[in-house]
């Protein structure tokens, strides 16, 4: 009944890595009929084990030991042509970009014909005739169109859709899907995994689904295991391991895990208004002499406003403008329209010459941190830019510098070293004490916390609320994660298309979401019901 | 994919606008009077001024270019002063041996660097690899004429085997005409099949650790299949762009390679036309490259479209 | 939900665990095998120039028709400026002049990597400047990639040529000859660099903190367009080794009376067939130096370059 079975695989990491094997001594199975996630940070090894059990790690990455049974059959000892049979035969996987998946330069129709080509002697026409019907069968219109279209015609989830049939079409005993969602939508997330579930229930299969976000794993597994540095902690049913957890590493991930329930602390509606923006506007329009002169509505109206020692979050999906509304108000860019006021100043029409004294009033914290901090200098210069932009002296600059590194919890030490040296998270840090150190008094966070794994994420963003509390700072978080929304948000504005779709208190826009849009998209949040324990 | 198509063709002529100037200014910025040269050193004042008139050097500069650039778009390239021809029946005569030479390098070199460049990328840090970059490097750095007379040396003196220079024309008969371009050929494509394969095995090397080949080895493939139809196929754009924009040191090569080999050809006229200080010519032939150039490189963007159906649709 | 302490999070963190091992450039380009090689070749070769005088060289227009076409390594006289003579073993043979081969050899050394070294230089700082331009003045963009389109065009080789066979045929003429068509590579590199950090998130930081845009240019994105000008630069510095071999060669380099292996070829192929140590010693010696800067330039493209750098 096992579809499939690893037992003791250990993979070595090449010298010089952060420990000698990727993974080491793992040892779990996968039923007919049953998904397993296979959760972890990043870094722990879920990846190598998928593509060992495929067959496809590189030279660098050899299995040393162990064995991965599929129906019964070792593939460590498989020979190249043996493997090369049973891919997509009797195992398939689909990965993380559907963008990227795919061959841009073969029409996706092609692409699933020399699945068939390579492992069945059909005839043409039987061959389009069975894509034709898997196609279909991942619920996508006009199979035909489909066919013939190249990938980049297509949308992520319609991408990723014809991973699914590509990877079903022969019906395989094992299905491994790795973070297949991660780069979605919320809402083609939430349709992706109902196909898969849909799928596995009609078609039997083994599915090991690896993931890092518990969300997901609340929604659709039957059961999980967790893996961290190589290594597996635990193993066991949803429902045992989600809220009952027992190995402290477990546990301390599910604590990490926001709930969807907003906090509920009560925002002061008297404090001081600190930015204020009215019927915002950005549009773009491209110029060129074949262009189409369509103008785009990045941003249409958008009228917001936030309070000292409040948080407004703006959520929405990828497009929706949130961010193009973010650097507006940071006048990275500039409004096409509208009035953007700090403390009554007005601040959306000003020439730069003349914003220089009100920059530091609103500052950014972005997304990527490994890409937030300049290489070639060090952590002291790139705090210390700001107050010497403003003619802060050196020396007090320095001590500024120090103080706030304490206050992001880093040791002040750190001020000679290099960005390369730092881990995402204490990058993260890093720039948020860049941002505080011109004494701002909005602080804008860009997804400061996508990037990083869930138990870094819950640090920065426990640090962003002590620092929000600590310096009575008003605070502007754009997120997609609704669970990051719910725990550091007391307004919320929806945004999609360019317009706010819902503004209002957290506690109302989550629990009583109006916009038909607000529903949909909470209604696919993936473990929305679901109760995380810690024991 | 038509705007495509339609702002690539525009965006030429301001190149080529650009090149016209250049050239002209060129010539004008250099020291000497072309008068002075023609008429030779034993002539008059009154000489002198008057094969400027009849230049129109004595013109205004702006009038001089417009009458240039009027002629040049007419056809007419001027007059040599040394060959007392014109130009473009200069350049006529010249162009077989230049053509035939170009012509047989860039298949050679294609033929061969593109597999070499593959099978490179595949066993990539192979002991092929590693030769394979070694001979690269080896035949960027060794100059066309050292290459041109090692191999002289080895084949025609030693061996025998084909002659030491000299051109013959197609007319004359295949095979001597084919003997003779050999040699020449086989060196000036060492400099360009090094460039070539480089570029195929990065860029192979590059689709390689893409996603979709990933995918493509998932999908239990063999492996021919991988490299030839997901790999080749995504690095094909980067590869033809290198065997364009190749072909400036194609023509440098050229210049070289017939100086050594005595080939006729345009590349000998440039430099004899230096030498003799021909301002016509020198202009008239720097034209006519570099509108080659131009084209060889339009066509190459053009290809795109059929190598990237992103550009397509 | 509770916060449970950040030390907490931090030792159980799999994040923390993961020991950063980024190795700050510099040392990973000192273990490359590519950079040692070169860069230990052009070290060589440089003592050799400098050091000219003192390896048994005479002056390399010293010429004496009793000893001309020797074989490498037979013995001759040359008469010096003064009248003396002295007795010589001529390395590398003598040309038809009765001049020591391998004394020109080496001095020649000096020419190629002045004109190397110069020739990279100003087609960098030209470049930059227009790069720099390029990438940050919106208006002058189109105008200036035009005419460096435009003289890309033209085949390089050919624009040198032209140049120095027009102008006086001087050291000063070969180097602009050779670093102008240089010129519009270089520019498109900084254009494209420039264009690519602005859009980095550290450069947008540095605007929001009210950073001025001279600083931004000065501290934020010159210092990132190091590496790969650096590795352009050696590039350009082979490539300008071969092409004034080349001038030299064909006629229209520098003037006979200074020392170039490509002038030393030049007057050595008419005998090629009969004395071929005119043309061999001056094209190994050309040979072996553009390989070792170009395998120094290999070696600095793959440490240096920010794609090869892995990220954790």
């Amino acid at each position: 009944m096992n579809v499939m079975e690893a037992r003791g695989l250990t993979i070595a990491l090449p010298a010089g890595g952060d420990r000698k094997e990727a993974v080491s001594k793992v040892s779990f199975s996968v039923k007919r009929g049953e998904i397993l996630c296979l959760v972890g940070e990043s870094g722990s090894g879920k990846s190598v084990i998928a593509q060992g059990i495929m067959g496809l790690l590189p030279r660098t990455l050899p299995i040393t030991a162990g064995a991965t049974l599929l129906e019964g059959e070792d593939t460590v000892q498989a020979s190249p042509e043996r493997l090369r049979a049973l891919r997509a035969t009797r195992m398939s996987m689909i990965f993380q970009e559907p963008m990227t998946a795919l061959n841009p330069v073969m029409t996706c129709g092609e692409q699933m014909d020399e699945v068939l080509r390579a492992h069945t002697a059909l005839a043409p026409p039987e061959r389009r005739r069975k894509t034709l019907a898997t196609v279909q069968e991942v619920l996508l219109p006009d199979p035909e169109r489909m066919i013939a279209s190249y990938p980049h015609q297509l949308s992520g989830g319609q991408r990723q859709r014809i991973m699914i049939a590509m990877a079903l079409v022969l019906e395989p005993a094992l299905l491994i899907a790795d973070e297949p969602t991660t780069a979605l939508d919320v809402t083609t997330q939430a349709q992706i995994l109902n196909l898969i579930r849909e799928l596995q229930a009609r078609h039997g299969m083994g599915v090991l689904f690896i993931t890092h976000d518990f969300g997901v794993v609340a929604e659709i597994a039957h059961r999980v295991a967790v893996l961290r540095l190589g290594e597996l902690v635990e193993v066991g049913d949803r429902d045992e391991v989600l809220k009952r957890p027992q190995h402290e590493y477990t546990r301390m991930l599910i604590g990490a895990v926001p709930t969807l329930q907003p906090h509920g602390r009560k925002a002061d509606p008297g404090a001081p208004l600190v930015l204020e923006t009215k019927n915002l506007d950005k549009i773009y329009v491209d110029r060129g002499w074949f262009a189409k002169h369509r103008p785009v509505h990045a941003a249409k109206s958008v009228s917001l406003s936030i309070r000292r020692g409040q948080t407004l979050g703006i959520v929405g999906e990828s497009g929706s403008g949130k961010s193009t509304v973010a650097r507006c108000i940071v006048r990275l860019i500039e409004p096409s329209g509208g009035e953007i006021r700090v403390h009554g100043e007005e601040i959306a029409a000003r020439s730069h010459r003349a914003l220089r004294p009100l920059r530091r009033r609103v500052q950014i914290v972005f997304q990527d941190p490994y890409r937030s901090l300049n290489p070639r200098r060090t952590v002291g210069d790139a705090i210390m830019e700001g107050p010497l932009n403003y003619g802060v002296p050196r020396a007090e600059a320095r001590e500024r510098a120090r103080r706030l590194l304490e206050l992001v919890r880093m040791d002040p030490a750190v001020l000679e070293r290099y960005p390369h040296q730092f881990s995402g998270g204490q990058r993260q840090r890093i720039c948020i004490a860049r941002a505080l150190a011109v004494e701002p008094e909005l602080l804008v966070a860009d997804e400061p916390v996508s990037a990083l794994d869930v138990s870094v994420q819950a640090q920065v963003l426990a640090l962003l609320e002590e620092i929000r509390t600590r310096l009575d700072l008003a605070m502007l978080f754009i997120t997609h994660d609704l669970r990051v929304a719910a725990q550091v948000c007391d307004h919320v504005a929806v945004m999609s298309s360019g317009e706010v779709v819902e503004y209002g208190p957290a506690e109302e826009v989550f629990l009583n979401p109006k916009h038909a849009y607000t529903q949909a998209l909470f209604a696919a949040a993936p473990g929305r019901g679901f109760v995380f324990g810690t024991a | 994919m038509y705007s495509f198509l339609a702002r690539r063709l525009l965006a030429t002529i301001p190149v080529l606008l650009v090149v016209a100037v250049l050239v002209f200014l060129l010539l004008r910025l250099t020291p000497g009077d072309p008068a002075a040269i023609l008429a030779g050193d034993a002539a008059s004042t009154e000489q002198i001024a008057r094969i400027r008139a009849s230049l129109g050097l004595d013109r205004p500069i702006l009038v001089q270019f417009g009458i240039w650039f009027g002629n040049l778009l007419s056809g007419d390239l001027g007059e040599s002063f040394y060959y007392k021809q014109r130009v473009t029946d200069l350049i006529g005569q010249r162009l077989e041996p230049t053509v035939s030479l170009a012509a047989f390098t860039i298949l050679i070199a294609v033929l061969v660097s593109v597999p070499l460049g593959v099978a490179a990328a595949w066993r990539f840090g192979g002991w092929f690899d590693r030769m394979l970059m070694g001979f690269s490097v080896l035949g960027f750095s060794v100059p066309v004429f050292v290459l041109a007379y090692i191999l002289i040396w080895f084949v025609s003196l030693k061996l025998g085997l084909l002659p030491v220079q000299g051109y013959q024309r197609l007319a004359d008969g295949f095979w001597p005409y084919f003997r003779h371009l050999i040699l020449p050929s086989v060196t000036l494509s060492v400099i360009y099949i090094a460039l070539i394969a480089r570029v195929t095995r990065a860029s192979v090397l590059e689709a390689l650790g893409e996603d979709y080949i990933r995918t493509a080895r998932a999908k239990g493939l063999p492996e021919l299949r991988v490299v030839v139809r997901h790999a080749l196929a995504n690095a094909a754009v980067p590869i033809v762009t290198v065997i364009g924009i190749g072909v400036a040191l194609l023509i440098g090569g050229v210049v070289v390679t017939e100086s050594v080999y005595a080939i006729p050809g345009l590349g000998r006229l440039t430099v004899d036309a230096v030498l003799a200080r021909d301002f016509p010519t020198i202009q008239g032939v720097i034209l006519f490259f570099s509108f080659v150039y131009v084209l060889v490189n339009l066509l190459v963007d053009l290809s795109y479209v059929f190598l990237d159906p992103r550009i397509r649709y | 939900m509770d916060t449970p302490g950040l030390k907490q999070y931090e030792a159980l963190s799999v994040e923390s665990a993961a020991a950063l091992r980024q190795e700050g450039a510099w040392r990973r380009v000192q273990r490359s095998w590519s950079v040692r090689i070169g860069g230990t070749a052009l070290v060589v070769l440089v003592a050799v120039a400098l050091a000219a005088p003192w390896l048994g060289t005479v002056d390399p227009a010293l010429f004496d028709a009793g000893s001309r076409d020797l074989l490498p390594g037979e013995r001759g006289e040359i008469t010096t400026l003064e009248g003396a003579t002295l007795h010589h073993k001529f390395l590398m043979g003598s040309d038809s002049f009765g001049r020591d081969i391998y004394s020109r050899v080496v001095y020649g050394t000096r020419v190629s990597l002045i004109v190397g070294v110069c020739a990279a230089l100003v087609a960098l700082a030209f470049g930059i400047v227009f790069g720099l331009c390029a990438g940050y003045l919106r208006w002058l963009d189109g105008i200036l990639m035009r005419v460096m389109d435009g003289l890309m065009a033209i085949p390089a080789i050919l624009i040198a040529i032209a140049l120095v066979g027009l102008w006086r045929a001087s050291l000063v003429t070969v180097i602009v000859a050779i670093a102008v068509p240089e010129i519009p590579r270089v520019t498109r590199l900084v254009r494209s660099l420039v264009l690519t950090i602005r859009e980095e998130p550290y450069v947008e930081a540095a605007i929001a903190l009210g950073t001025p845009t001279w600083k931004i240019m000065l501290g934020h994105i010159l210092p990132n367009t190091v590496a790969p000008l650096v590795v352009q630069g050696t590039f350009i510095c082979a490539s300008a080794i071969l092409v004034e071999a080349i001038l030299s060669f064909l006629g229209v380099g520098l003037p006979p009376d200074i020392p170039t292996w490509g002038n030393i070829m030049a007057e050595g192929r008419i005998q090629f067939v009969s004395y071929p140590h005119n043309v061999f010693f001056p094209g190994v010696f050309l040979a072996v130096t553009v390989l070792a800067v170009n395998i120094l330039g290999d070696g600095l493209r793959d440490t240096l370059d920010p794609r090869m750098a892995r990220r954790v």
